[in-house]
């Protein structure tokens, strides 16, 4: 029984799934109809239907950042990448006679995507060719790329009425949000090809040790161009999706602080920073946890605004959990209790 | 594949040819060949450079616009950046042991938050300033501990500081508080006149004293010459016995002080507290050190390079605001491909003398 327990423990995604337990129960108990999920005109309804949509976004990001990460990478740029994302398709569709036509919105969100493309590749060189530390090569695209998006957008807030474009964010299909098909679609792929193939395992092991793994045939700057482009080509799905939310491209508040929360994803998930070893399972349930940490917020009756307070609250606890330090105070503390338990045993 | 393998190398090569290889035309002048050492010196290097190119920028400005060759522009780069000066200061010492922080920005907010509302319900600035200044070292040193005893990364850390000190800000209020305090008021609108029509604020001055006394800290001090060797190599510095844990946590104290003090100056400039304010100032900071030519892994660096660096940030804003046509995102892309440059620069640099 211990046994499993330990094993249990042990495991990777032992603490995030107990969290976002924690988290539903909070919830179950501040608000009953917590897990009820309703089909009211053909879509779906409910807070975790919600929890999903609204995750969406940072759930795509955090897959491309865990790529990276596990390159022993950071992608800052993210947040910038999906601004400049969402000004590209609204300033194109606007300047086109017929916004609402699907072509139309067709034509915006390819731009769109093959410009994020672009800028991935960018990263990518800076980071696998000029060997730049990742920190701080996508922190001149995250500083840069929102002076970009103001150029893109004229320093407007572009709003677009566009019903196909506006879909994205908040249209149904089958009943469920497209914004959670698409993240099931690219978490799926990436999943797939990441763990179906040896993909998964050339990027850990870049992680681990690029050079080594360079020597051992592993095209490492290749890869480090893929994932770095793969992560901006997730922000740019991101950013359509938030700006087709709110049907306007924010130069500067599209994806504010997303990049945090997409990495604090990553970390709550039980990936490490150091790169090596990564479980996209494990960004899932991140990325679960910060939106329905969200949820709760909102359900307990606190004002929202302190959520920024409780995300802190959240990273230093895993963080510490996760933390050697901890670890080893804990097996100290174990070891001493089952000293003592054999004690007990030998006297009585 | 192997093309770009054989890349990074590139940028050393044709250094090398351009400055006329190792041996050709370098014995034949002592002036050329110590410029050459003093400008491949991966210490004193990247500071020169960016010394030039502040003298470059600003003769640039001065020759296209009328006007802007005076005592007074120069000193308004200090006046309108006394507080990134002084977060700059606090960032030098984190990066020079090879740390980050990213919180800075996020404590500014917080700081200007703290002093709006307890000067709305009627504290004394005597009391407010002082209470600021340790709350946020107290908050350094909460990261610090957290980045050493728990072995968090320095990045983590204070991204975690970042998103509690940014959340403090809209727990305390949620709109900008203006603040009509008669000393705030007095320190925000005081000018200190140097004659000849120029004048500073005491925000300089407190600027100033702070750089100088991070200048005597980091070359006179043995606190200081542990920065720099924890930067160089902290299993070097543990090897000799330095204290590297107290020094560490130490250096995110400071900055935490520092990004307290900053806050503080800054609300003399804007004389408000918003929750919102400050969103980026990190990366401010962060570019202006790199461009000062501290190297990110630590190690090497000046704080009045840093200095130099915010100059930089702050004369490019200037010429932006000269030009009057160019929009002001346009400074956000400048700092962005400076700091690119800066960087390739020191990587350059460093290959060279390896």
């Amino acid at each position: 029984m211990s046994a499993l327990l330990a094993r249990l423990i042990a495991n990777r995604l032992f603490w995030p799934i107990v969290m976002l337990l924690v988290l539903f129960t909070i919830n179950l108990i501040a608000f009953p109809g917590f897990f009820t999920v309703t089909l009211r005109d053909g879509h779906l309804f409910g807070s975790l239907v919600d929890i999903l949509r609204n995750g969406a976004p940072t759930l795509i990001i955090a897959v491309g950042m865990t790529l990276v990460i596990a390159t022993r990478g950071i992608d800052l740029s993210v947040g910038a990448v999906a601004a400049i994302a969402g000004a590209v398709a609204c300033s194109i569709m606007l300047g086109s006679p017929d916004p609402g036509n699907p072509a139309t919105v067709a034509v915006a969100i390819t731009v769109a995507l093959l410009i994020s493309l672009v800028l991935g590749a960018w990263n990518g060189f800076l980071v696998a060719v000029l060997g730049i530390q990742p920190i701080i090569a996508t922190l001149i695209l995250m500083t840069a790329g929102r002076g970009v998006a103001m150029l893109i957008t004229e320093g407007q807030i572009l709003t677009v009425n566009s019903p196909p474009f506006k879909a994205l964010g908040s249209g149904f299909w089958f009943g469920v949000p497209i914004a959670v098909i698409i993240a099931a679609v690219v978490f799926a792929a990436a999943a797939l090809i990441t763990r179906r193939t040896a993909l998964g395992m050339f990027i850990e092991s870049v992680g681990i040790n690029p050079e080594a793994s360079r020597q051992a045939g592993v095209r490492a700057r290749g890869l480090l161009f893929v994932v770095y482009t793969f992560s901006a080509f997730c922000a740019a799905i991101a950013g359509l999706i938030l700006t087709a939310n709110t049907a306007a491209a924010d130069a500067n508040n599209t994806g504010l602080f997303i990049e945090l929360d997409a990495i604090l994803a990553v970390v709550i998930g039980g990936t490490s920073l150091a790169g090596g070893r990564y479980t996209l399972a494990g960004t899932l349930v991140g990325a679960l946890v910060i939106q329905t940490l969200v949820t709760t917020v909102y359900t307990v009756g606190i004002p929202p605004i302190a959520t920024m307070v409780f995300k802190a609250a959240v990273v230093t606890v895993v963080c510490l959990l996760q933390s050697p330090t901890t670890a080893e105070a804990l097996s100290g503390f174990r070891r001493r209790l089952s000293v003592r338990a054999g004690k007990g045993v030998a006297t009585s | 594949m192997t093309k770009l393998l054989d890349a990074p190398e590139r940028p050393t090569r044709t250094g090398g040819r351009g400055r006329g290889g190792p041996t050709g035309q370098a014995p034949r002048a002592g002036v050329v060949r110590s410029i050459r050492n003093l400008l491949t010196s991966p210490k004193y290097g990247p500071v020169t450079v960016t010394a030039v190119l502040f003298v470059a920028i600003f003769i640039i400005g001065g020759v296209r616009y009328r006007g802007f060759f005076s005592g007074q522009v120069l000193l308004n780069l200090f006046v309108d950046n006394a507080y990134l000066i002084v977060l700059a200061v606090g960032m030098t010492f984190v990066i020079l042991t090879g740390g980050i922080d990213l919180s800075v920005g996020a404590v500014v907010a917080l700081s200007g938050m703290i002093a709006a509302s307890l000067l709305q319900t009627g504290w004394s600035p005597a009391a407010v300033i002082p209470l600021i200044l340790v709350l946020t070292s107290v908050l350094g040193l909460l990261v610090g501990l957290m980045i050493h005893i728990f072995k968090v990364q320095p990045f983590i850390a204070t991204l975690a500081a970042m998103f509690l000190a940014r959340g403090l800000c809209y727990v305390i209020s949620q709109s900008s508080i203006s603040i009509t305090d008669a000393t705030f008021v007095q320190l925000a609108v005081a000018r200190i006149p140097l004659g000849g029509n120029m004048s500073i604020t005491p925000s300089v001055i407190i600027a100033v004293v702070a750089v100088a006394i991070a200048v005597w800290v980091l070359h006179a001090t043995r606190f200081g010459r542990t920065v720099y060797a924890i930067g160089g190599s902290e299993q070097s510095g543990l090897l000799m016995g330095l204290p590297v844990a107290r020094t560490k946590v130490l250096v995110y104290v400071i900055s935490g002080f520092c990004s307290g003090l900053a806050g503080v100056l800054f609300t003399f400039y804007t004389l408000s507290g918003y929750p919102l304010t400050a969103i980026g100032t990190e990366l401010d900071a962060i570019a202006a050190v790199v461009i000062g030519g501290t190297l990110l892994t630590g190690g090497y660096g000046f704080v009045l390079g840093s200095v130099l660096g915010v100059l930089v940030l702050g004369v490019i804003q200037t010429i932006i605001t000269f030009e009057g046509t160019l929009s002001s995102w346009w400074t956000k892309i400048f700092i962005g491909a400076l700091l690119l440059v800066f960087i390739i620069l020191q990587k350059v640099l460093t290959a060279r003398r390896r």
